[in-house]
């Protein structure tokens, strides 16, 4: 008998001071959010009561400016298309060369793929401070070297994405099966050709599918990064928003036409990861 | 699978040709893609202007910022209208030498400022005369039509002097410069470090060392009668006007509220939310289809397009940005949730059920202890990268540390701040990244993880 009660008293007790300490955390976590609120509120220069009153006039006005233009409507999209074209463009650029720097990165930060050791945490640590730089700082510094142009929103973009893909291509690198390798191995292939024939296609689809999202998450930094100063769509939006009142109809020109480019690659894209890895291997 | 077969069935060498031709095909297309990459790379720096943007770049204005961000310049200004001299620190009005530095000697004619290593620059009535080693002695007088610039050598003047009517320029280094215009002379002489970083420069505190800080706070007699010493250097510290240690580290915790009370409230509205989308969870598919249009409305209209009517509405300030990350990340929380939950292993809720538990017991031990390390690791890979969020939306106007960098750029006129701004922000979002991946390790695994062990990937959403 006690060796049975022994356990079950212990399991209920371990369960209540369980369910105590996450009774517990739970109630600190709403008390910092509550506080955290009413510190932001204070904070702020418009309260939350009166701005949950006007939370919807400004959708509304555009809308409405919209409607009364709706003759132009189509014009005003194509208007703004090549503002659109080079966000995509930023973010296109910024992935690709980003994603070449990450996959050297990776290779270098994976132990076992005959890259000298020392190398290994050294690019750990570079994807590291790569991933956490914030885009902000790189692209307003040089925009204030190069000038206003796509170009710096582009290296900040990509040099963000060389760290974060970097370091989700060497989690993949490092779930290689290495039976692959050894048996290249085995049959004299070279370095390159145990790469090429061994790690390549192992990884490949992982990769091409952390790509694709990338572009995503790259292309609403590039419109973010336009506001700031660095070309694009953003800065169409920085202009038309300046100008209050009458420009609504552009404005929701842009927002139209950033909200579907969204829309139409993240669909596009977590279609093509699907058929690339398979079914319900990558959310 | 009918090409495996075809390998076992056949002789050996045409085996080979068959493997051969196959690895042919793949690496023709291979080089396609390349080549369409490179194609497209061709065509973007066609449209970026890079080359126009190279000819067109101002390297030295990167030195310049660089020198400027790490050093710190004594202004000698006469001014020519009124005749008084000054000297102070970035030619503050606030941090004036009362009596002049032992590097600047007043003689009866003017001032002698010795620029170290052999440079000197003397101010004498309306002129100054330069004495550049290896140069030669320049001198520059502002007379009432214009500044008359006297080179010590016939030809054109060397490259680091620029002498026109309107203002001589001269910078023989980085750290030293001499401008003469009509209303004034200026002598700069560069110095390296951060000035009055701790307190501001007439501060009777810039006298003790720092351990005599330490004591002075500690205990010993109190400089002012009616606070205590260590709250007296507080604040001395915190309202340098200089650096405004206190309005910026305001500003970061704007930023960091920002990202904690965003993401947070995105987690706790989408977790609801979340079972109500989620096949095998959902009341009924009507409901499920129209949450899940909501999460891709949330996620879709950008984090870009919420601060912006966010700041119509709210004002600019904190509460707006958080709304901004609550609302994006709601979303796509409530996405990723809705997967987790739809992806559990129903062998363990079969597990509970069969043991006769209702409901309520169901869900807290079949399915809670399956999906809470992952909402939670969600939770926190969203708080990092929200952080650097963050940043940029505090730029586009709802404050934080963001706006004061862009604020502080923007009139570009000491970059020492910049950099205490930028050192400050990176440092936080380095601070939150690896608190946030060192309580997911934890958590997961209840250990920290070895490098090169299965990590948390398999739940960590690829986000920024």
């Amino acid at each position: 008998m006690m060796q049975v009660a022994g356990p079950a008293l212990d399991l209920s007790r371990s369960e209540r001071r369980r369910t105590l300490y996450s009774g517990v955390l739970v109630l600190v976590l709403a008390t910092l959010l509550a506080a955290g609120y009413g510190q932001a509120n204070d904070m702020n220069s418009g309260g939350f009561v009166q701005g949950l009153a006007k939370f919807l006039d400004y959708p509304a006005e555009i809308a409405l400016e919209a409607w009364t233009a709706r003759g132009e409507f189509a014009g005003l999209l194509l208007r703004f298309l090549p503002a659109l074209l080079e966000t995509l463009n930023i973010a296109a650029v910024a992935t690709i060369l980003g994603g070449i720097c990450a996959t050297a990165l990776a290779f270098l930060g994976t132990a076992g793929l005959g890259v000298h050791p020392v190398l290994v945490p050294l690019a750990r640590r570079l994807m590291d401070v790569m991933r956490a730089f914030p885009e902000l700082i790189i692209a307003l510094f040089l925009i204030f070297v190069l000038g206003t142009s796509p170009v710096p929103a582009m290296i900040a973009v990509g040099f963000h994405t060389a760290g974060a893909l970097g370091k989700q291509f060497s989690e993949v690198n490092e779930n290689v099966d290495r039976r692959a390798v050894e048996g290249l191995q085995a049959c004299g292939a070279s370095w390159l050709q145990r790469m090429r024939f061994a790690v390549l296609p192992q990884v490949l689809p992982n990769h091409l599918s952390y790509f694709m999202l990338r572009f995503e998450i790259n292309l609403r930094a590039s419109a973010i990064l336009g506001f700031v100063g660095a070309g694009g769509i953003g800065s169409e939006l920085r202009r038309t928003i300046g100008w209050g009142k009458g420009a609504g109809d552009e404005t929701a020109a842009l927002f139209v036409l950033l909200i579907l480019s969204i829309f139409v690659i993240d669909q596009a894209s977590s279609w093509l990861r699907g058929r690339i890895t398979g079914a319900g291997q990558v959310s | 699978m009918a090409n495996a077969a075809v390998l076992v069935d056949l002789d050996p060498a045409r085996r080979r040709r068959v493997v051969a031709s196959a690895v042919h095909a793949r690496t023709l297309r291979g080089c396609a893609v390349m080549l369409c990459v490179f194609a497209y790379l061709a065509y973007a720096w066609g449209t970026f202007d890079v080359s126009g943007l190279i000819a067109d770049a101002r390297p030295q204005r990167a030195v310049l910022l660089a020198v400027d961000s790490v050093a710190h310049k004594v202004h000698v200004t006469r001014s020519l209208r009124t005749g008084g001299d000054t000297i102070s620190v970035e030619g503050e009005r606030t941090a004036t030498f009362r009596s002049p530095p032992d590097w600047i000697e007043r003689t009866d004619a003017g001032l002698v400022v010795d620029l170290g290593d052999g440079h000197a620059a003397v101010i004498e009535d309306r002129t100054v005369r330069l004495t550049v080693p290896g140069y030669g002695t320049v001198s520059a007088e502002a007379s009432g039509d214009g500044v008359v610039t006297v080179l010590p050598h016939p030809g054109p003047p060397p490259g680091w002097l620029r002498a026109t009517p309107a203002k001589f320029d001269a910078r023989p280094t980085l750290g030293r410069r001499v401008q003469v215009s009509r209303a004034r002379i200026e002598v700069h002489r560069f110095f390296f470090g951060w000035e009055n970083f701790f307190f501001p420069f007439d501060s009777e505190l810039n006298r003790y060392s720092a351990g005599e800080l330490v004591s002075l706070a500690a205990s010993g007699p109190r400089l002012r009668e009616d606070t205590a010493n260590w709250r007296y250097i507080f604040r001395t510290f915190w309202t340098n006007p200089d650096w405004q240690h206190g309005a910026v580290f305001t500003a970061l915790l704007e930023t960091l509220l920002m990202a904690v009370l965003g993401t947070g409230t995105a987690a706790i509205v989408a977790m609801p939310l979340a079972i109500l989308a989620a096949r095998g969870f959902a009341p009924s598919l009507t409901l499920r289809f129209l949450i899940r249009r909501l999460f891709d409305m949330l996620r879709g209209i950008d984090m870009l397009i919420w601060s912006l009517i966010f700041i119509r509405s709210f004002g600019l300030g904190p509460l707006t940005g958080t709304l901004a990350i609550a609302f994006t990340d709601t979303g796509t929380l409530g996405k990723l949730f809705s997967e987790a939950l739809e992806n559990i292993d129903r062998k363990q809720v079969e597990g509970v059920t069969s043991t006769g538990a209702r409901k309520l017991q169901v869900y807290r031990f079949g399915i809670v202890p399956q999906i809470l390390p992952i909402f939670v690791s969600q939770v926190l890979y969203y708080l990092e990268s929200n952080t650097r969020s963050a940043t940029v939306i505090g730029a586009l106007g709802a404050g934080g540390i963001g706006l004061l960098l862009v604020e502080t750029m923007r009139t570009s006129r000491d970059w020492e701040n910049t950099l205490y701004i930028i050192i400050l922000t990176v440092v936080l979002v380095i601070a939150m990244d690896s608190l946030s991946g060192a309580v997911r390790r934890r958590l997961i695994h209840g250990r920290p993880t070895p490098p090169g062990e299965q990590a948390v990937r398999q739940q960590g959403p690829p986000a920024s």
